[in-house]
């Protein structure tokens, strides 16, 4: 039974809270190139950027003399979501729309979107330096501990962790009744589809590319800082994340929403899966199996977790070119 | 007055234009069809009205204001609708969606309107709930139709409508333009199905060259025996 509990501890909870963050990036991903048609590879640092927003912030409350018996980090997201929603909309007007007014092919803005990136982390190391923080500086991080019966063991998880993946399944919730019921989130779809079409329908595109730069800066937000208090805050957060997120967004077949989201719960669960110690579970049998079968079962060691997100784009992309849900290419 | 007017349009997507000159004129009451070969800038005519082609002289004018080189979702609430030939449904929405971004820039309430459409277009109902890729050729046009009815167009512009239907859609298709017509719409559309379309016409005009050809009503260029020889196929309908 404890065998069982360390099983639930890595694998469900570990892959669980992968998988959200997983998705919510793969999300902005997939939603900013169904309507503007670029891989946004700035995409990790602007979770980044969102997390250290929150983490000032949660600084600024302090100063403010505010304390809690929760992080301050929990109170301060909205704003964190807003701002980086206003970073978001500044960094395209200043380098994404220019381009995109001169025509310039996707893999312009995909070049683009890396120098991004690397004024990003430079803006941060220049500030932040590259050192770590923690948002749980005045308080602990709360860990929850579930009894079960017949186990030395409890289920543990942190309270962040917990609060982290609510938010994530009440945010996709919210994405999928916008996308289904709202006039604006149809019009997306619509743009998405067929880009022409929906201009000679009257739908305003220009209106259509905020709303998604919108939705993708604040769930980037949301996910960097739900990454920031699993973790910590660091300049590299989310960057390195970011080819889980891209193959998320790859596998769930490109432009499409749900896949994103299936993709992304898929390969966080795949990776814990990957680096479990399967030599536990068999422990209580220890003594009745031959003595060759050694005590480290992992199917990748732990160092080399990146390469299950890799394997799977590889695979899918030899199997069913287009991703699991049906997606655009990138013509 | 004219509902829209093209006077001497000149233009193209930058370098060599494509039109040198495409006079068109149309009432409310009207059924406007343009004929003629292929590279005509049969295509192109409906497009430079709907800010798609950069038009480099001459004037368009829609209820007398001047639209030339509007942006198009500017003219949709201006009163101008358009059902491109190819790549005219957004395939993943489903049928009653693609209706609704039709009414993307109503703010009343289109109830009634998309009442309507379906009463013309039975089919659409029964598949309202149906992604519009999965449907049949004809039925995608009618979606196609429809989605621009929806935002209660004073003029249609249709790129080649009956393009690969059958030819029982083709009559059905055309059966509803007049229909359409007959409701208030000015029609304005481009045809291979020449004979066919020009026998519903009230204003038929012949492009060759990026400019007009012959012009006159749907019967007249019907019945002129050079139109029918170089443009029909044959000679002038009995």
């Amino acid at each position: 039974m404890s065998e069982f509990v360390f099983f639930i501890n890595n694998v469900i909870v570990s892959g669980l809270v992968a998988g959200s963050i997983y998705a919510l990036g793969a999300v902005g991903v997939t939603l900013i190139f169904g309507i503007l048609r670029f891989a946004h590879f700035a995409h990790g640092d602007m979770m980044t950027l969102g997390a250290f927003i929150t983490l000032v912030l949660s600084w600024v409350l302090a100063g403010m003399g505010v304390s809690s018996g929760l992080p301050l980090a929990y109170f301060v997201v909205p704003l964190a979501v807003a701002i980086t929603i206003v970073a978001a909309l500044g960094l395209d007007r200043l380098f994404y729309a220019p381009l995109r007014a001169k025509g310039a092919k996707p893999v312009t803005l995909l070049i683009a979107s890396i120098g991004v990136t690397m004024m990003l982390q430079g803006l941060i190391r220049l500030l932040f330096g590259t050192g770590t923080y923690s948002l749980f500086d005045t308080v602990p991080k709360v860990i929850h501990r579930i009894p079960v019966e017949g186990s030395t063991r409890d289920i543990t998880f942190t309270q962040p962790q917990a609060i982290g993946v609510i938010v994530t399944i009440i945010a996709v919730v919210a994405l999928h009744l916008f996308l289904k019921r709202s006039r604006n989130g149809k019009a997306m779809r619509a743009v998405a589809d067929n880009p022409d079409l929906a201009q000679v329908s009257g739908i305003n595109i220009r209106k259509i590319v905020r709303l998604t730069w919108i939705i993708g800066a604040g769930l980037a937000c949301l996910a960097g800082t739900f990454l920031a208090l699993d973790v910590t805050v660091k300049p590299d957060l989310a960057f390195n994340i970011l080819l889980p997120i891209f193959a998320a967004a790859i596998v769930g077949g490109v432009g499409q929403v749900y896949g994103a989201i299936v993709a992304g719960y898929l390969i966080g669960f795949a990776e814990v899966l990957a680096v479990f110690n399967w030599g536990v579970l068999l422990r209580p049998f220890r003594d009745s199996l031959p003595e060759w079968v050694p005590a480290q079962l992992a199917i990748v060691p732990t160092e080399y977790k990146v390469t299950v997100a890799f394997v799977i784009l590889v695979v899918t992309l030899l199997l069913r070119p287009t991703g699991i849900f049906r997606g655009a290419s990138s013509t | 007055m004219s509902l829209i007017s093209l006077d001497a349009v000149v233009g193209g997507y930058g370098g060599v234009p494509i039109l040198n000159g495409v006079d068109i004129a149309i009432a409310a009451s009207d059924i406007g069809v343009i004929v003629g070969p292929n590279g005509a800038g049969k295509s192109t005519t409906l497009k430079a009205v709907f800010g798609l082609v950069k038009v480099t002289a001459g004037a368009i004018r829609f209820e007398g204001r001047d639209i030339a080189n509007a942006r198009p979702d500017a003219l949709v609430p201006m009163g101008l609708g358009y059902v491109p030939q190819e790549k005219n449904v957004f395939p993943s929405l489903t049928v009653q969606e693609n209706l609704e971004m039709g009414a993307f820039i109503r703010a009343d309430a289109y109830g009634d309107t998309l009442a309507s459409v379906f009463e013309m277009f039975p089919p659409l109902k029964e598949k309202r709930r149906q992604k519009a890729g999965e449907l049949s050729g004809g039925q995608r046009q009618m979606v196609a139709m429809g989605r621009a009815l929806m935002g209660k167009p004073k003029l249609l512009m249709l790129d080649e409508p009956s393009a690969g239907l059958s030819p029982k859609y083709v009559l059905e298709i055309f059966e509803r333009i007049v229909a359409i017509n007959r409701g208030g719409v000015g029609i304005l559309m481009v045809e291979q199905n020449a004979r066919q379309a020009l026998a519903i016409a009230s204003r038929g005009f012949v492009l060759a060259g990026g400019r007009n050809l012959f012009t006159g009503t749907g019967r007249e260029l019907l019945a002129d025996p050079e139109v029918a020889r170089s443009f029909l196929g044959g000679g002038p309908a009995a």
